[in-house]
């Protein structure tokens, strides 16, 4: 610690902060706190709809058995739950809005509503965002856009339930879903979110280009910032599409326009292109930050510079831009014209280039490293490995011809599931049992730590891998009782046998609740570099005071000197002075003029 | 390291950024967002005009191209009085930023006007938003009325005037704010992103003039 080059006595008048508490926790400008409001939200609504999955897979274990009835189920009303059976109108609630909660309020906010505004200013070590104000408008945006979402429930005629995608016409008019004022709620919160987050990208963007310290050149960003970067750039261009489908979407549901109606000539499809043209970026946005993150968090493990990091930001880039041009893979069993679905699937599976460049990158970052198995680390590795399993069972349903029986069924569930829990989610643990100490100035509990990540990894495969065989065996998804189909009915016992793995995956989670809460408040007092890592944020306070750093920080390299000969540590700080008096070197020259 | 040190080194350190203050980096990139707004709901227009060309009239039937020509050509005029705002804040001419602006707000506000009036008479000759979905066509039989032009034009044109009437609104802030000497030749940022938002509103109505009043 000793060689690190942080002037206390600037950090504790720094430290000394005499703003009311409304102003310090509630609406703060402090992209901190921002970040960690986001993180109670995310996780609050992670296990919301973490819930509601756990109802959906009782139903799925015991289709309308009298023999089960639902736990609790006497609690909820009869339009939900009538004599502890499900009825089929609230099956299709909870399974549009288990997609729309994890999708927007859970896994988004986790990766970029939290660690867009933790990271981006320490890691570029800029005092705060280049739009402070505007960083707390986002926020406070987001919390109405979560309460509307949530109201839906207990509104007359139910929540909405027209799968998270929404497909018109089914979501267009009641007639056909039998859901009103709930699925107007869907869409209104959904246009308040996507206001939400574009205030977010704009803030992030600008930070990123405007406010890296002096010697952060572009090819010195860690790659977090480099992935919540693109991953921006992919939010600001998205999300306003969405808007502008939502908002016609709308006024079909309130003002009887007819844009995705066939009855007055509109276009159903319309709706699903302008949803996937959204849709498929969203895919990277649920992923790309869990990128940054693991790569991150696997040279700190294995203590080795992170291997072709050149490599890993162009294929970041590459990806981002392929995924603006794929989204009618989601559509081949929608109507297509042939060509243009070949053209499709090839662009698709181009999409395997790029990505396998980052896993065989992350491969040779492990590659004879001395490795640390701790927490964040072993989440990482899992991350690497089920994102694998998730890519494979993409290239099927990449393939035109495979994917016409594929499409609908389970397998697609099994795809999703490995790419959003088995890769965003341990992402996210990884990210949040690395900067916790960072954050809150504690350390999270290494051995609840190892029980819940090996649990949470048992359960996980036990649940989700059978569901390729589901799919397999021809069960479609978003079916209420598949009972009803003789071919299906055999398919019984695997899917309890999916529903007990997925319970007890839902109970371990409590565990890692516990530690977070438990670390909160008696958690180790950490160090400022608890991980020995090299990045600008470790070379603030934990957790840092308002405004980051005493000084601005300059920085001499870029962030994955591990084990450097140059120093006689394992790690080599960003913001270290090099042993000679510095000479400006003639790589040295602003990148962007 | 001592204090001297630190402060000495930056100068030889590349300093990053664009060279853009945030402010109007800011702007860039949120407009950047409203480019793909628009693209959405054009797109959405072409695709439903195109897979139904009959229930669109042809150009000048129905709508007054003559007049929203004249309205065109005002907004044009208020992007050039805009223009003459900043190259009068860049002087330092308090009294031309004034009144250039004054201007600028007033060449809006009477865009807005015409387009109520237009909007008025269109609805009083039977042109409306939205007919209801199963009364699809009028009592004669006639083109006009028909759900999905009368929706893609109200609901193309009537974005525009919002994001118009915002920039009225917020560019009636900026004019109050000149007339309490807010901008100084050295520090006019707010009336360059507003001059910014405003080209962008202009230039989106020339396309949208083009698509849905001229072809």
């Amino acid at each position: 610690m000793s060689t690190m080059a942080i002037p206390q006595a600037a950090a504790a008048v720094h430290l000394h902060d005499d703003r009311p508490f409304i102003r310090r926790y509630i609406f703060s400008t402090d992209h901190k706190i921002i970040g960690i409001q986001f993180l109670f939200m995310s996780l609050l609504f992670l296990l919301v709809g973490g819930l509601l999955a756990m109802m959906m897979r009782w139903q799925l274990a015991w289709p309308a058995d009298a023999q089960h009835p639902l736990p609790g189920g006497s609690l909820l009303p009869e339009t939900m739950v009538a004599q502890g059976i499900m009825l089929p109108e609230f099956y299709n609630s909870l399974m549009t809005m288990h997609g729309t909660i994890l999708v927007f309020f859970a896994i988004m906010p986790l990766l970029v509503g939290v660690f867009a505004n933790y990271l981006i200013p320490l890691q570029c070590g800029a005092p705060d965002m280049a739009f402070p104000r505007l960083n707390m408008l986002s926020f406070w945006t987001a919390v109405p856009a979560g309460v509307l979402m949530v109201a839906g429930f207990f509104v007359q005629g139910g929540h909405a339930a027209a799968g998270w995608t929404a497909y018109a016409p089914l979501s267009a008019v009641p007639e056909y879903s039998g859901v009103s004022t709930g699925q107007v709620l869907w869409t209104v919160s959904l246009i308040i979110l996507g206001f939400s987050s574009l205030m977010g990208a704009v803030n992030y963007i600008s930070t990123v280009i405007n406010m890296r310290a002096p010697g952060m050149t572009w090819f010195r960003l860690p790659l977090p910032v480099w992935a919540l970067f693109i991953t921006s750039v992919l939010i600001l261009l998205a999300m306003p599409v969405l808007a502008g489908a939502l908002i016609l979407l709308l006024f079909d549901q309130v003002l009887g326009t007819s844009f995705y109606l066939p009855q007055a000539n509109g276009e159903p499809l319309l709706w699903q292109h302008l949803f996937w043209f959204f849709g498929h970026p969203e895919v990277y946005i649920l992923i790309l930050p869990a990128f940054g993150f693991v790569s991150e968090i696997l040279a700190n493990g294995a203590r080795k510079p992170i291997f072709g990091y050149h490599a890993m930001v162009l294929a970041i880039v590459a990806i981002a831009f392929l995924g603006w041009i794929v989204w009618g893979h989601h559509m081949f069993q929608s109507g297509m014209n042939p060509m243009l679905g070949n053209t499709f699937m090839f662009s698709t599976m181009v999409i395997a280039v790029p990505t396998a460049i980052k896993v065989f990158n992350w491969l040779g970052t492990l590659w004879r490293g001395s490795i640390q198995f701790q927490v964040p680390m072993l989440n990482a590795i899992a991350f690497v490995a089920m994102f694998v399993i998730g890519g494979l069972s993409g290239v099927f349903l990449a393939s035109t011809p495979v994917d016409i029986f594929y499409h609908d069924t389970y397998f697609v569930v099994a795809h999703i599931h490995y790419v959003l829990f088995g890769g965003s989610l341990f992402g996210i643990f990884a990210a949040i049992t690395y900067w916790f100490p960072k954050m809150f100035g504690r350390m999270m509990s290494e051995r609840l730590g190892k029980i819940h990540f090996f649990l949470t990894f048992l359960f996980f495969n036990l649940a989700f891998f059978p569901m390729h065989n589901l799919g397999n065996a021809g069960m479609m998804r978003r079916i209420y009782d598949y009972r009803q189909y003789a071919h299906l009915a055999d398919l019984q016992p695997l899917n309890e046998f999916i529903s007990l793995s997925a319970f007890a995956l839902g109970v371990t989670q409590l565990l890692f609740a516990f530690n977070f809460l438990w670390s909160l408040f008696r958690g180790k007092k950490a160090e400022q570099n608890p991980w020995r890592a090299n990045s600008l944020e470790w070379s603030a306070p934990s957790p840092p005071p308002h405004g980051n750093f005493a000084v601005t920080p300059i920085v001499y390299r870029g962030p994955y000197e591990y084990s450097s000969p140059e120093s006689a540590e394992d790690y080599l700080p960003q913001d270290q002075p090099p042993a000679e008096q510095p000479v400006p070197a003639p790589d040295l020259v602003p990148a962007s003029s | 390291m001592s204090h001297a040190a630190a402060i000495a080194i930056p100068q030889r350190q590349p300093m990053p950024g664009m060279g853009v203050y945030n402010l109007k980096l800011g702007m860039w990139v949120f407009l950047l967002s409203e480019v793909m707004f628009f693209t959405g709901l054009i797109g959405a227009y072409i695709i439903l005009r195109f897979a139904h060309p009959g229930d669109y009239a042809r150009p000048g039937e129905v709508l007054n191209v003559p007049l929203t020509a004249l309205n065109t050509f005002i907004l044009i005029c208020s992007s050039v009085t805009m223009v003459k705002a900043f190259a009068a804040a860049e002087l330092g001419d308090q009294r031309g930023l004034r009144l250039w602006l004054l201007a600028t707000v007033a060449l809006g506000a009477f865009f807005l006007s015409i387009q109520a009036i237009e909007y008025y008479k269109l609805a009083s000759e039977g042109f409306v938003p939205m007919a209801s979905l199963y009364n699809v066509h009028g009592p004669d039989g006639a083109l006009l009325g028909q759900p999905l032009y009368g929706m893609t034009f109200y609901t193309l044109t009537g974005f525009h005037g919002m994001h118009v009437t915002i920039g009225v609104l917020c560019m009636s802030f900026t004019t109050y704010k000149a007339f309490r000497g807010a901008y100084t030749q050295a520090g006019h940022g707010g009336v360059e992103i507003m001059g910014l938002y405003w080209h962008f509103v202009d230039l989106v109505w020339i396309i949208l003039f083009t698509i849905v009043y001229l072809i």
